[in-house]
């Protein structure tokens, strides 16, 4: 049965997967082009595309399509994105309930001495990563970079304004 | 806790889920902006160890984080409906495009206004690691440390569930011997 398919791939999916959207591209691929062939490559790239240019975590995007082209119903897309949720659901809830119950313990603030600087370097990282020719066309892709850092550092612009003013920028500059 | 509360959470959520653009660290900026600035449901620390967590368990970074803030703000049903908060509106705008704009991508104006935003996303993703720095306890002499962890994702391609499991064990580590 197809639904129970679709469950049991993106509950997989939710479970098996570490580090983020772009890892999780790869891995869905397997699963969804290579091993049950409810898409073509072709087909994979376009959604891949699409879930990168619309709002929303990618993982969620992307199952929430594929859901719908493998069963080509809406059900496939509820299960499809229900199931790759259900994994982090128990998963971040059991992480919380110890997190705490047990933050104050002078052990637990060690670890998290460690680990918040390392955040701010991930962070910085995922900054860095994203510089590349897709999201920096030219020389109005990196005035546009550094007149939103200013807005947003300096004059504490709200994320959501800011890309509602970066997509007319698109529209003047492009 | 009464409705009204249990409707903003999922509004926040829903908010932050319908702007987040780009996979998960787009969607840390619009947290930290929501959680921490404005609503101040959590401190500048807590936001980052969440990230933390939330980074070192499987699936979707932005989900973890909601169903964490959730559940640490109203428990169960707090998780439950910071994450539809989270998910409904990529899940609609999806299936809209499923349903009727197969062609989206190749639209003139949408490729424009996306060559607008992505800049401005990376900006987005900048602007924590300096507003966050102090908070993290980074000084002059740990300033190393985020450096390396940062080159480490960057060039050498090193998974962060890794820097996570090194960064949680050097900090015990550390921590305990200063102590003795």
């Amino acid at each position: 049965m197809i639904y129970w398919q679709i469950f049991k791939t993106f509950f997989k999916i939710g479970l098996f997967n570490f580090g983020g959207g772009y890892p999780m591209i790869s891995f869905i691929q397997n699963e969804v082009v290579l091993k049950h062939g409810w898409l073509s490559n072709g087909e994979f790239t376009d959604i891949v595309a699409i879930s990168q240019m619309t709002p929303g975590p990618v993982g969620i995007n992307m199952a929430t399509y594929t859901g719908y082209a493998a069963a080509d119903s809406v059900w496939g897309a509820v299960l499809a994105t229900t199931a790759v949720c259900l994994p982090s659901f128990i998963i971040m809830i059991l992480i919380a309930k110890y997190f705490l119950k047990y933050q104050d313990k002078p052990s637990v603030q060690a670890v998290f001495k460690g680990l918040r600087p390392a955040m701010i370097g991930l962070i910085a990282a995922a900054a860095l990563l994203l510089c590349d020719g897709q999201n920096f066309i030219d020389g109005k892709s990196y005035l546009i970079f550094i007149f939103s850092f200013f807005l947003v550092l300096r004059y504490k612009l709200h994320p959501i304004p800011l890309i509602c003013l970066a997509g007319l920028a698109g529209i003047f500059c492009y | 806790m009464d409705m009204k509360f249990y409707w903003e959470l999922f509004f926040v959520f829903f908010k932050i889920g319908a702007f987040t653009l780009g996979g998960g660290y787009a969607m840390l900026p619009l947290v930290e902006e929501e959680l921490v600035r404005k609503k101040k449901w959590t401190s500048k620390k807590e936001f980052l160890d969440m990230t933390a967590m939330a980074q070192s368990a499987p699936g979707i970074l932005a989900i973890n984080m909601a169903i964490f803030s959730g559940y640490k703000l109203c428990s169960y049903r707090g998780a439950v409906l910071a994450a539809l908060g989270a998910v409904l509106p990529s899940f609609f705008i999806i299936l809209l495009i499923a349903l009727f704009f197969q062609d989206f991508r190749h639209n003139v104006w949408v490729e424009k206004i996306f060559a607008g935003i992505r800049p401005a996303v990376v900006a987005l993703i900048a602007v924590p690691v300096l507003r966050l720095g102090k908070a993290a306890g980074i000084t002059l002499r740990n300033i190393w440390w985020p450096v390396l962890c940062a080159l480490l994702v960057w060039l050498g391609k090193v998974s962060p569930m890794y820097i996570v499991i090194a960064a949680a064990v050097g900090g015990y580590l550390f921590c305990r011997r200063k102590k003795l």
